[in-house]
């Protein structure tokens, strides 16, 4: 049977190295300075991972499993909030492609398992283009977006 | 960012695009049902130019072709413009290993 089509494809071409827009994903330095969060894991299949935030307080923002892992070419984590954790249903999942084409890598990122009109599927909605043209603009230009663009309500 | 612009500035584009931004994942033949007034041929055409400005995005489900919208570029031009940057140059990468040995050491 044929997977379920994603709800969302996000795709971005970032002038750099697969292994660069990789580690854009996992390291803190990076993920703090774009994201706003360290994404807190060991990187193994099977493994948890949080997305924690980076301004000191530590609270935790999503949490999942890393489901498949190939570096630095291919990643699945299941991703949900907090307190869906202990229901599979509400848990969606993100793969995270890297290609090289040409000189650019074009990171492509899927979003499935969305419940229409969540708090999930909005929250997505802004967030990942801007999450996706903030690393971008960090790893091309060594600049972002000031953190008000991260502000939690 | 050419791309972007050209392929925006045609009204069959936009609605392509409001048809994807409506639903995600829709296929050649149901976005040419949606939009009657296109051939097929035309809608086609105009998928391309947006695929080839990263307006549209792809994901193939065996033989059918799924196409969906990408903001991402349309995002970029807006973070021209609207909101501020502040310096953020990092020194150097870390690699893969040493992320994951910072990781574990973190948990040790």
């Amino acid at each position: 049977m044929p997977e379920r089509a994603p709800d969302f494809v996000y795709v971005i071409y970032v002038a750099a190295e697969p292994a660069t827009v990789w580690n854009a994903l996992i390291d803190r330095k990076l993920t703090q300075a774009y994201w706003g969060h360290f994404n807190v894991s060991d990187w193994k299949r099977g493994s948890r991972w949080e997305h924690v935030r980076s301004d000191g307080g530590g609270a935790v923002d999503l949490v999942g499993r890393v489901l498949e892992i190939d570096p630095p070419r291919r990643m699945t984590l299941s991703w949900a909030w907090p307190k869906d954790e202990a229901d599979a249903d509400l848990h969606t999942k993100v793969t995270f492609e890297i290609e090289l084409v040409g000189p650019q890598s074009r990171l492509t990122v899927t979003h499935s398992d969305l419940v229409a009109g969540s708090d999930m599927d909005r929250g997505i909605r802004g967030g990942w283009p801007a999450v996706l043209s903030n690393m971008k603009s960090l790893i091309e230009a060594g600049r972002v977006m000031t953190p008000e663009i991260w502000a939690h309500p | 960012m050419t791309d972007v612009f050209r392929a925006l500035a045609d009204e069959s584009r936009r609605s392509l695009l409001d048809a994807l931004f409506a639903r995600g994942g829709q296929s050649l033949g149901e976005l040419s049902a949606g939009l009657p007034t296109m051939s097929r041929q035309a809608v086609t055409k105009h998928l391309a130019i947006l695929e080839a400005a990263n307006l549209v995005s792809v994901r193939w489900r065996g033989r059918e072709k799924l196409h969906y919208l990408n903001p991402v570029p349309i995002g970029e031009i807006v973070r021209r413009w609207v909101g501020k940057f502040e310096d953020a140059r990092i020194e150097a990468l870390t690699d893969f290993k040493a992320q994951v040995e910072e990781t574990e050491k973190r948990r040790a």
